[in-house]
């Protein structure tokens, strides 16, 4: 099994005045290929610095990162941006789509910093990966024409048109009800199950049970990892869910 | 980002705030317009004056008594009288360079014809008079050297004083009028002129021999001023020596006597009277400039507020790949187009001032193409100049910052 990301006794301080804040205070962290590891962790442990550099957003005070096998600890701004372009798909929580600019220019937007891609490829990719959240129908729907839910997989999709080798969630889930957030999760079930690797920030203990690895941190550190047992199938959770009346 | 991506996003962004784009632009457009009006309006009423000098004669010189020179200082009777008659022999006989020569007399006062009377000028000349001051007869004749020199009771009548005295579009040759109870005796009448740009009416003119004028009108010998014409506009400045040298004999001035008259050429006339004018077009265009500046610093705040307001924009951009300078580019696009689109509307603007202001006035106002580049120029570099801090203000944000900002 390929380890995509490999992370060794990495550190993360923010100065803040005469203040230190240790984010991260040594955190060893491996992921291998295909796996869907959810990180949790009270408010302020850790878990949106340490995504952020997973994502190359952000760069460790110390440590090694190894991400696809290129350290990456040491790269400057413009190699970091690239980095992010071809390798990182980012969802967040507030879904983060331009407003105004429509579904599928949305989701074109990592390919629009591809020199690489033609303009017909990008529109080919794009509408490949509106497709594989369902929502090639509303490629010409602005974000405010769009439901929060179809807003997040819209987001997903454009996390995932530059095809890239690992997707980082930072509480997608978290503006969404439980029903939603069961279409989103089943959604990155499917995506898991043709091989992404997907590490997703989630404070919800139903949504970490959908993945196959929880790490739990505290305080900088982590805690607790273990793979999950009984692992639920965010479709099946879905019928479940009494079906609501009016 | 590629070049075309880049001006599709700036592009969109702008479209996306119609009327704050129009409204940012049109501190631009203002300052454009009116930047090309007032140039065009200056180049224009210099051109009208320098036309109008053209229009007194052909290489024209003149030799006016006193220092001009000295600072303005009024010039005491004694100088003001010394041109005579025998300047003009030595001119004629001394200078090969000046083609045509002829005193100048004027006098002012009042014309009358039977009932009629008119207030007007009597000019005293030469028979070369006219042919310097590139005037012609439409109707009669000139007068002759023999009645120039002979004191004739003969005159030319401008159109204006012809139809004050007799009526409009009336020939009044052979007629006779009194003027200050001369009586003059017309043998021509003046090709109309019209208006010159200080709004003076050229036609209302008397020319008559100056010999006539000196004797019968103002009773002394003096001549107020020289006109010449030099052979070629090449040859003035010889001309002017030349002159110069031939009235410093006749005057009889010593070596490190300051010359007592002036002379001075045609276009020498134009640089000072257009002088005027060029300071009037430098004041209007820096306070069109001002306009224009103002209109940079509209984009700049603009573009601040922008930066400002797509924060999370920025880094979402960031974080799917975008470098700083993709950021910095958008930006400075963007803001390059509100100042350079502004500046093609006030380009158009311009020229249809410029062309209310000839209807208006008559000048000859053309937009110089030079003032159009210059516009451009000044637009592209508005919008770089101005665009460049808030776009860099973009460019360098940290992207978690950025996705952050609420
Ligand atoms: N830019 C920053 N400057 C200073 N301190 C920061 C900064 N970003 C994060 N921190 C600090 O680092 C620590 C970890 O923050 P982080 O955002 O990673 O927490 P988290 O686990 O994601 O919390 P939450 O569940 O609330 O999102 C916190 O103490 C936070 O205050
Ligand atoms: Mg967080």
């Amino acid at each position: 099994m390929k380890t995509i990301i490999d992370i060794t006794s990495l550190k993360k301080d923010y100065h803040v005045g005469e203040v230190t804040v240790h984010a991260l205070r040594g955190v060893d962290l491996k992921i291998n290929e295909g796996e869907f590891v959810a990180i949790m962790g009270a408010s302020g442990s850790g878990k949106s610095t340490m995504l952020n550099i997973i994502g190359c957003l952000d760069r460790p005070s110390d440590g090694i990162y190894l991400l696809d096998g290129v350290n990456v600890a040491g790269m400057s701004k413009n190699e970091r941006a690239a980095i992010r372009n071809l390798k990182i798909g980012f969802v967040f929580q507030s879904y983060n789509l331009l407003s105004r600019t429509s579904a599928l220019e949305n989701v074109e937007l990592p390919l629009m910093y591809n020199r690489l891609i033609s303009t017909k490829e990008r529109r080919e990719k794009a509408i490949a990966a509106l497709e594989a959240v369902g929502l090639a129908e509303r490629m010409d729907h602005m974000p405010n024409q769009l439901s929060g839910g179809q807003q997040q997989r819209v987001a997903i999709a454009r996390s995932l048109v530059n095809d890239p080798v690992v997707i980082l969630a930072d509480e997608a889930t978290g503006n969404l009800d439980t029903r939603t957030s069961y279409e989103i999760m089943s959604l990155f079930q499917e995506l898991n199950s043709k091989g992404k690797t997907i590490v997703f920030v989630t404070h919800e203990p139903d949504i970490a049970k959908c993945m196959t690895r929880s790490v739990v941190f505290r305080d900088g550190h982590i805690i607790r990892e273990e793979d999950i047992k009984n692992r639920l199938n965010a479709a099946e959770m879905l019928t479940a869910l009494p079906v609501e009346q009016d | 980002m590629n070049p075309g991506n880049l001006l599709k996003v700036a592009i969109n962004a702008l479209k996306r705030n119609k009327m704050r784009s129009f409204l940012t632009m049109l501190g631009i457009i203002i300052g454009v317009a009116s930047v090309i009006t007032m140039l065009a309006i200056g180049q224009g009423s210099k051109k009208s004056i320098e036309d109008q000098i053209a229009s007194m004669g052909s290489n024209m010189l003149f030799v006016m008594p006193g220092n001009m020179r000295m600072g303005g200082v009024q010039q005491g009777s004694s100088s003001s009288q010394r041109l005579t008659v025998a300047d003009i022999k030595a001119i004629k006989t001394e200078c090969d360079a000046i083609v045509a020569v002829s005193p100048e007399v004027r006098s002012s006062g009042q014309a009358v014809s039977g009932s009629s009377n008119w207030p007007t000028t009597i000019y005293g000349g030469s028979e070369q008079y006219l042919e310097i001051r590139s005037w012609s007869v439409v109707s009669g004749r000139n007068f002759t050297d023999t009645e120039a020199e002979g004191s004739a009771k003969v005159c030319l009548v401008g159109r204006t004083v012809a139809d004050e005295l007799f009526g409009e579009g009336i020939d009044p040759t052979g007629e006779t009028i009194r003027f200050k109870n001369i009586p003059f005796k017309i043998i021509g009448v003046l090709e109309e002129k019209g208006q010159n740009s200080f709004g003076q009416d050229q036609d209302d003119v008397i020319i008559a021999p100056f010999t006539t004028v000196q004797k019968r009108v103002l009773a002394q010998t003096y001549i107020q001023s020289i006109q010449m014409s030099a052979r070629s506009a090449e040859e003035s400045e010889l001309a002017i020596s030349q002159v110069e040298e031939a009235l410093r004999r006749t005057h009889k001035l010593r070596e490190n006597e300051d010359n007592d008259f002036e002379v001075r050429s045609q276009e020498e006339l134009a640089t000072t009277m257009t002088s005027v004018t060029e300071i009037l077009t430098i004041l209007l265009g820096a306070i069109a400039g001002i306009s224009l500046l103002v209109g940079g610093i509209g984009i700049m705040n603009i573009m601040y507020v922008s930066v400002t307001e797509r924060t999370r924009e920025i880094g979402l951009r960031m974080s799917v790949g975008g470098r700083s300078v993709d950021i910095l580019l958008q930006f400075l696009i963007e803001s390059i187009l509100l100042s350079v689109f502004g500046g093609l509307i006030g380009i158009v603007l311009g020229f249809g001032a410029s062309a209310i202001v000839e209807a208006l006035t008559s000048w000859p106002i053309t937009v110089m193409w030079s003032s159009v580049i210059l516009a451009f120029v000044v637009c592209t570099v508005i919008g770089v100049f101005f665009g460049w801090y808030p776009a860099r203000r973009a460019a360098e944000l940290d992207p978690i910052d950025a996705l952050r900002f609420e």
